[in-house]
């Protein structure tokens, strides 16, 4: 089948500007609370998709994938720490508040990360990799756990959120909307990578890695790079999420964290564009539902995950794409699917 | 005689108290096809393994064209010029035909850090890899098909078209014919007869009637070691090899 990646380009567009007009709805609604919870979704929708980078289309089975979404977090709070005070970090870097500070650094400081326990973890594979990228996740953990002068296991607060510009992260709608568009952002440069020869190379190691090496490639710096820019998305959905939630704490290193990004990814669909984003939607809004009717919400969660894996392989973005009968340009429902599966689809 | 393109010298490989490759000598002449034939745990693969890279071994020296190649990995020596096949195909089995022979043309054509544009649309990867699809004869109705929905004989022609796009001076060809049809093998002899004196290929091969027909030269491995070079003529009347190896299984 032909790909028209204009269509699909005109498509996807189309589906951010319903979503950057949600604040309306939702006040329109009278729902003010929906909002916060939608840059939630957002933003986990960015970490989730920076993990099926490297899960979904590399294979690299990454369970530490918090520790860079944690780092990320702890940027824009240890910054905001040395902002008031006045002294700087390491008596060298000078605290901010500037999101247009705060990101870049949080990238560089995620990436960074990426590339320290990438360029050990990736000399293993398999189960060895998902071990020890969760032994590295967790050193990080106990580390910031450990860390008092930035509120160890209570976390630290980031009372006034990041500035951009002449826009308040404290405004929910204009958190929600830097949220949208730097989750535009990451899925356009994911999808661009993706098809690159890059992307070839990592779908090719995720599908036979001696078929890559007899071309003549050498897995290990493609996997780093593809380790360092997925660690780097999930800085930057940590360095939003603390923007979000005004806090941040070492729970966002945790190795249920990593956990929580896996199941996003392989919820809502495994190696597609925006599966990772329909199963953050999916986790958070479950989770909303249904802490409102059970303290004990995870019993009712669980089983739901299994229905879903078991039933539909491909994860909710399976359940857009159409049957291979069917599937011919133009047909009703013709373009989400496309948008949810780019990999499967010479059928 | 012209330097060898590939010198193998004692080559040495243990696996605990087995000796798998016993001081194993061999040479490939440029252009030459030599074929390598031995009973089933003559350590025919461990010797390819070796030469390709994915196991090293324990002693020995590997010269490609010259170049000590021991110390490189299996993708650095595809850079050198040896390219290789699998005895079962190893490919990408979700893409296309045409996406397994692109991915061996970027490799070729240097490094993949290249993050911006579409590598399907591509030119320069898209027209090497159909003209390589071409030369083996994949037809075209076949080439936008996964590869995993493909037949055995067709995954063994698009190994063969990714391993040519190497541009290699030397192929290490495991077993091409094994699980061909009749038609199949013959087309791959042809299609091997047409690089012989071009490209250099070592070839390992339970098919007696193809090695006979395609091999300028044969060695025969027993107990991972060499017992007889020669020509096809030659090595049909070593007494060695009879007694070895050709009595049993093809009565000569």
């Amino acid at each position: 089948m032909r790909e028209h990646p204009a269509r699909e380009r005109a498509a996807l567009l189309l589906l951010l500007a319903a979503a950057a007009l949600l604040p309306f709805l939702a006040t329109a609604l009278g729902s003010p609370a929906t909002v916060p919870l939608a840059s939630r979704i957002v933003i986990y929708g960015i970490a989730a998709a920076s993990l099926n980078l490297i899960l979904g289309h590399g294979g690299l089975v990454s369970f530490g994938h918090a520790a860079f979404y944690g780092l990320g977090g702890y940027t824009v709070g240890i910054l905001y720490a040395h902002l008031a005070p006045g002294d700087p970090f390491l008596g060298l870097i000078p605290g901010s508040n500037q999101l247009a500070v705060t990101l870049p650094a949080a990238l560089l400081v995620g990436g960074l990360g990426a590339a320290a326990i990438g360029a050990l973890s990736l000399r293993t594979s398999g189960v060895q990799f998902i071990m020890i990228t969760l032994a590295f996740a967790q050193m990080l953990y106990f580390l910031f756990a450990s860390l008092s002068a930035y509120g160890g296991d209570d976390g630290l607060s980031v009372r006034r959120p990041n500035l951009l510009g002449p826009l308040n992260l404290r405004d929910p709608a204009t958190m929600y909307w830097v949220a949208l568009g730097a989750l535009a952002l990451w899925l356009a440069f994911q999808r661009r990578l993706v098809r690159s020869r890059f992307g070839r190379v990592l779908e090719g190691i995720r599908q036979n890695e001696a078929r890559v090496v007899a071309s003549g490639i050498r897995p290990y710096p493609y996997k780093l790079a593809a380790f360092v820019i997925a660690g780097m998305g999930a800085a930057l959905a940590g360095a939003l999420m603390v923007n979000a939630m005004r806090f941040v704490s070492p729970d966002m290193l945790h190795w249920t964290k990593s956990g929580e990004l896996m199941v996003m990814v392989i919820l809502g669909g495994i190696g597609t564009l925006l599966g990772p984003v329909l199963g953050a939607l999916a986790l958070v809004v479950l989770e909303t539902g249904l802490t409102a009717l059970t303290e004990n919400w995870q019993v009712v969660l669980g089983p739901i995950l299994v229905v879903v894996v078991l039933f539909s392989q491909g994860g909710l973005a399976a359940l857009f794409r159409r049957r291979p009968a069917s599937d011919a340009p133009g047909a009703a429902g013709g373009r989400l699917p496309r948008l949810l599966s780019w990999r499967r689809r010479h059928g | 005689m012209a330097e060898p393109l590939l010198a193998v010298r004692g080559l040495v490989k243990r696996f605990g108290g087995l000796l798998a490759t016993d001081h194993l000598d061999l040479a490939v002449l440029p252009g030459e096809l030599h074929a390598l034939i031995g009973p089933n745990g003559a350590g025919k693969s461990t010797a390819i393994a070796q030469i390709t890279g994915t196991l090293r071994p324990d002693a020995g020296s590997i010269r490609l064209a010259g170049e000590e190649i021991v110390p490189l990995h299996a993708a650095a020596r595809v850079h050198r010029g040896m390219a290789r096949t699998f005895q079962i195909t190893q490919l990408l089995g979700d893409d296309t035909a045409r996406d397994n022979v692109a991915l061996a043309v970027q490799a070729r054509l240097g490094h993949s850090f290249r993050f911006w544009r579409d590598a399907r649309r591509d030119p320069a990867l898209a027209a090497p890899a159909e003209a390589l699809l071409d030369q083996v004869g994949l037809p075209e109705s076949r080439r936008a098909l996964p590869v995993a929905d493909l037949s055995h004989g067709e995954r063994k022609q698009i190994e063969l078209a990714a391993a040519l796009a190497a541009a290699p001076r030397l192929l290490l060809l495991d077993e091409p014919m094994a699980g061909l049809g009749a038609a199949e093998s013959l087309r791959m002899t042809e299609t091997l007869r047409g690089l012989k004196g071009r490209i250099g290929m070592l070839l390992v091969e339970h098919d007696m009637e193809a090695v006979f027909a395609l091999a300028d030269r044969i060695s025969v491995l027993v107990y991972g070691r060499c017992i007889a070079t020669g020509t096809a003529d030659e090595i049909r009347r070593d007494p060695a090899v009879i007694a070895a190896y050709l009595s049993d299984e093809e009565g000569v």
